[in-house]
């Protein structure tokens, strides 16, 4: 049964993962896998490609080449939605909707972990007390932590997070770094980018290594 | 978990025009603006109201929901909302279905119900008032399907403006023709039936692949 989702394959298996913008070739072709309870940490400059191979991985992308398996399955783009939890650049908030209705929202569209309250996720990210304060009347760092409360009510296992210590201040980033430990040692994977300024999660982590297309 | 989404969809749409109601009434504003204005260019002369009546009210429907087609999925695509749709584990065009349902219910819905107080305004007989209001309410769910297909094209451009409009308005004439029409055979005393059921097989047409042409245009939007 070489389709049946295993236990022992990794989370996430790419395997000459390429991607080219107007046929010019942004990165690629890759090949990498994160395990449970393993982090991947993919640097490289502006430009390099981080983001799109994170929107690549998550399906949002499409155009890729190569194949991308989710526990040993072959998973096309579109089935790609619903295993991943990804937190881009934009956060994905409405800015008239208050925290928890933001979050209630988000639980709805793309489902909950189990066992895990709003209120208590609220708590984890420091927003305890902004209840009901409407995102617009949010900072952009409070705005990212809200943006990780949905990553920790996701039930996805693979995070692919861009770029997640933009905008926080150092309890933000240890907050983040806390997170994904507690993500890992849940048997779940991450896939961090940075562009290298800000110190790794301290857990199991891979490198991989963007350079730009020449 | 179909139905979560869709749920979670709607409350969100009715507490966002709730915080919002102010630009909520804007559609209908201008739609009354627009029957009014009409009225009183056309005069106090009741013959040529009411023969006009038809097409001022089905224009003025019309218009109100290609002034409100813009924001269908521009806010959803600025702050990222559409990714976490393409990313859901329910198909995307369940999702457009639904978002355009609400966007139904929220422009178009107020307008049919403040129909039969516009059509006095117009001085439209009373007996084609049931055959108006019928041709809308068959006719403005396939102006919010279209519409979706077209606000789905253009979002991702910066300002759209009035390319939705050129862009819609073709798709809309024959809804026109066949909604305005129905009512003006009505009032020349012939069967109006034909045109409602062709309205019928438009919206029976467009329910299912309006959606699933929208969706197909946002993924591309969104790569």
């Amino acid at each position: 049964m070489p389709d049946a989702p295993s236990a022992s394959a990794p989370l996430l298996d790419v395997r000459g993962l390429g991607f080219a913008r107007d046929d010019l070739p942004l990165f690629g072709p890759l090949d990498f896998s994160v395990e449970a309870g393993e982090a991947l940490l993919v640097q490289g400059g502006n430009g390099a490609g981080k983001t799109t191979l994170l929107r690549v991985l998550a399906g949002l992308l499409d155009g890729g080449r190569g194949e991308v398996r989710l526990r040993g399955v072959p998973a096309a783009a579109a089935a790609r939605a619903g295993q991943v939890a990804y937190l881009g650049h934009l956060p994905g908030l409405k800015a008239d909707l208050g925290a928890v209705e933001n979050l209630e929202y988000l639980c709805g569209l793309l489902g909950r972990r189990e066992g895990v309250e709003i209120d208590r996720a609220l708590a984890i990210v420091g927003l305890a007390g902004y209840e009901d304060a409407p995102a617009r009347n949010l900072s952009a760092g409070q705005r990212r932590r809200l943006a990780l409360a949905r990553l920790w009510l996701s039930p996805a296992r693979l995070w692919l997070l861009d770029e997640p210590y933009a905008n926080l201040d150092l309890p933000g980033i240890e907050l983040v770094n806390r997170m994904v430990r507690a993500h890992l040692d849940d048997g779940g994977g991450a896939l961090v980018t940075t562009h290298g300024a800000y110190a790794a999660p301290p857990v199991r982590t891979r490198l991989l290594q963007l350079e730009r297309a020449a | 978990m179909m139905l979560a989404a869709a749920r979670a969809l709607v409350v969100r749409d009715l507490t966002l025009l709730w915080r919002r109601r102010g630009d909520a009434l804007q559609p209908a504003l201008f739609a009354l603006l627009v029957v009014v204005l009409f009225a009183l260019a056309l005069g106090a002369e009741p013959a040529a109201l009411a023969r006009a009546a038809p097409a001022v009210l089905w224009l003025a429907v019309l218009l109100a929901g290609l002034l409100a087609l813009d924001t269908l999925f521009r806010g959803d695509a600025e702050d990222g909302s559409l990714d976490q749709w393409l990313l859901a584990p329910v198909p995307l065009p369940w999702l457009v279905l639904v978002r355009t349902a609400m966007h139904w219910a929220t422009t178009a819905l107020p307008l049919l119900l403040a129909t039969p107080l516009l059509a006095e305004m117009m001085q439209l007989p009373p007996r084609q008032l049931p055959v108006l209001m019928a041709s809308l309410a068959l006719g403005t769910p396939v102006l919010s399907l279209l519409g979706a297909v077209v606000a789905a094209l253009t979002v991702g451009m910066r300002r759209a403006g009035i390319l939705v409009a050129l862009l819609a308005l073709p798709l809309y004439v024959p809804v026109l023709v066949f909604g305005a029409g129905s009512v003006a055979a009505a009032a020349q005393g012939l069967d109006p039936t034909g045109a409602l059921l062709l309205l019928g097989a438009g919206l029976a047409l467009a329910l299912p692949l309006a959606p699933l042409a929208a969706a197909a245009a946002i993924r591309i939007s969104q790569s």
